[in-house]
């Protein structure tokens, strides 16, 4: 579904991705793992359009989408969620995922028509299915740090995306919030299809739910494979494990 | 949130307000001199909406429209040049202005939305010091500094209450287009992109095509409130598009609360009689209004409005400041 082919970015002098390649195909759940710094956020975002590129190619379904602006790569079928939660502060939790909803469905160039009566049903699915629910009328800004980050991921559904790239869906929640998100991202794999892409520092995730593993350092990928290939690969064990970890 | 903001109790005192200044010029005279009071309500109305204008891209757009003041000016030179010398029917003039002040909204909002923030806003009010030095100089044709007076208005809106009504039923539909635009998913749309361009962009928004629509519309119904201010006041002159006057606007939206649709009026309104009031006592009303823009600074960040609405419901529903 996705293909990126030997992707480079530099950021004045500083190499964050050389000559980078990753292949997910329909239905996997991808993980890309990796020390801080190692270019996980900045190949999402090389690959989503916020970056472009200096060298390599991205084909999504087949086009290529190298250097599209981000607005025009997510009307083909991809969305993410952010590392930093990226939501819209001042907007409810349901006014969050509609406007994602609205944009999907092209009618944010309606002007007279109230948004109150659109795409409630939509908006309200989704919440449902990442169980935001009955929080649907606080302010996003004023929401725990977890359900922030379960809003992230709301709010890039609202786009009834076929491909998601979750850029450390987990990170900073409590062990409980973990494993509800790790259920979350089981049941949108299974029941809703969607292929997935992750980028995260928890272990015991990554090895759960992945099918394949991309263990990027400093910027190249050093080894891509099934869980086992990874966990006993020295290279990966050296570089991100510390050597002697077991997992 | 704006959505809840028609209850039916609002709707009592939508209505009641909108009698209320309907009745004003008939019951007004029957108390006291009002020429000057029905005057100083028709200009609350046109300040006000052109505070409102400002507020789509401020308040709802996160647009830092640093000099709205040169669209209201536009619009209102647009209108009086169009009135005074074309010969045209005087409606082709009223119409006029807001065009003008649409398409260089159109042309200014082009060339500022390639940068963003707080250099967005300082681009723009070069521009915008470009078209007033035009006006101020350009004396044949605009009247440089002395400006344009005795613009001749049709009859029927040429009296003060006749101007009163105009004004009052132009910016009453007015506010009215704009509440809907904020509530319709465009203005939903805008406010994403106020609180994350970035994230917008991501859901697959196209981010700077809805912020020159938004500035479009926004230079558009200021030339409304200038084209309003010719008919009230007869006259034009360059201050209605020098940049304290912008930031005289932006003060009304801040004081009456940003975020708010009503905040812009109700600071218009107040900064109005302030002026009016506090000016027949002395002549540094301008120390005055920059003691009350550092109280609000201090005490009061999501305006007066904001604070009340604060008040009456204090649940992690209230906006933040």
């Amino acid at each position: 579904m996705l293909q990126v082919n030997s992707l480079s970015k530099t950021f004045s002098g500083f190499r964050a991705v050389k000559d980078t390649s990753l292949e997910v195909k329909k239905g996997e759940i991808v993980a890309v793992i990796g020390p801080n710094g190692a270019g996980k956020t900045t190949l999402f975002n090389l690959i989503t359009g916020i970056l472009k590129p200096d060298s390599g190619q991205v084909l999504f379904k087949g086009k290529d989408i190298t250097g599209l602006s981000p607005h025009v790569i997510c009307k083909t079928g991809m969305s993410r969620s952010f590392q930093v939660v990226n939501v819209f502060q001042r907007l409810t939790v349901f006014e969050n995922v509609q406007v994602a909803v609205l944009a999907k469905e092209k009618k944010t160039w309606n002007l007279f028509t109230p948004s109150k009566k659109l795409v409630i049903d939509e908006t309200n699915r989704t919440l449902e299915s990442v169980g935001l629910i009955d929080k649907q009328n606080n302010i996003s800004g004023a929401l725990s740090h977890g359900d922030r980050k379960v809003l992230e991921i709301a709010i890039a559904l609202g786009g009834s995306p076929e491909f998601l790239i979750l850029d450390e869906p987990t990170a900073g929640m409590s062990p409980e919030e973990t494993a509800r998100c790790i259920e979350l991202i089981r049941h949108l794999s299974k029941k809703m299809g969607l292929t997935i892409l992750f980028c995260e520092h928890d272990m015991e995730l990554v090895f759960s739910i992945s099918n394949r593993i991309m263990v990027m350092v400093r910027g190249a990928s050093i080894i891509q494979g099934s869980c086992e290939e990874v966990r006993s690969n020295e290279a990966v064990q050296e570089a991100y494990l510390g050597g002697d970890a077991t997992c | 949130m704006l959505k809840d903001l028609l209850t039916s109790k609002k709707i009592i005192l939508l209505i009641t307000g909108i009698i209320l200044l309907l009745l004003l010029p008939v019951v007004l005279p029957l108390f006291m001199q009002a020429r000057f009071y029905i005057y100083l309500v028709s200009l609350i109305l046109v300040s006000g909406l052109f505070a409102t204008s400002l507020n789509f891209v401020l308040g709802f757009g996160g647009i830092y429209q640093f000099h709205h003041g040169v669209f209201y000016g536009i619009g209102a030179y647009a209108a009086a040049l169009m009135l005074l010398k074309s010969g045209l029917p005087s409606w082709v003039g009223f119409i006029a202005g807001p065009v003008v002040s649409a398409i260089l909204s159109l042309i200014m909002g082009l060339i500022c939305l390639r940068l963003s923030k707080l250099y967005f806003g300082m681009l723009q009010v070069s521009l915008g010091s470009l078209v007033w030095a035009v006006v101020y100089r350009w004396r044949s044709f605009t009247g440089g500094e002395d400006g344009i007076h005795g613009i001749p208005i049709p009859e029927l809106i040429s009296s003060p209450t006749g101007a009163y009504y105009f004004t009052f039923i132009v910016s009453a539909v007015c506010f009215f287009i704009i509440y809907k635009m904020i509530n319709a998913p465009f203005g939903s749309v805008l406010q994403g992109i106020r609180d994350n361009a970035i994230r917008s962009e991501m859901i697959g928004v196209n981010v700077k095509r809805h912020q020159l629509a938004a500035l479009i519309i926004a230079g558009f119904f200021a030339g409304v409130a200038g084209v309003l201010f010719v008919v009230v006041d007869n006259s034009v002159f360059p201050d209605m598009l020098f940049w304290t006057l912008s930031m005289e606007v932006m003060i009304m939206c801040l004081l009456g609360g940003w975020h708010i649709f009503i905040g812009p009026l109700t600071g218009a309104a107040l900064m109005i009689l302030f002026r009016t009031f506090i000016g027949t006592f002395t002549i540094y009303w301008a120390f005055i209004q920059g003691i009350i823009l550092m109280i609000i600074i201090f005490f009061l960040p999501s305006g007066v409005l904001g604070y009340f609405e604060r008040k009456m419901k204090p649940t992690d529903k209230v906006l933040k400041a």
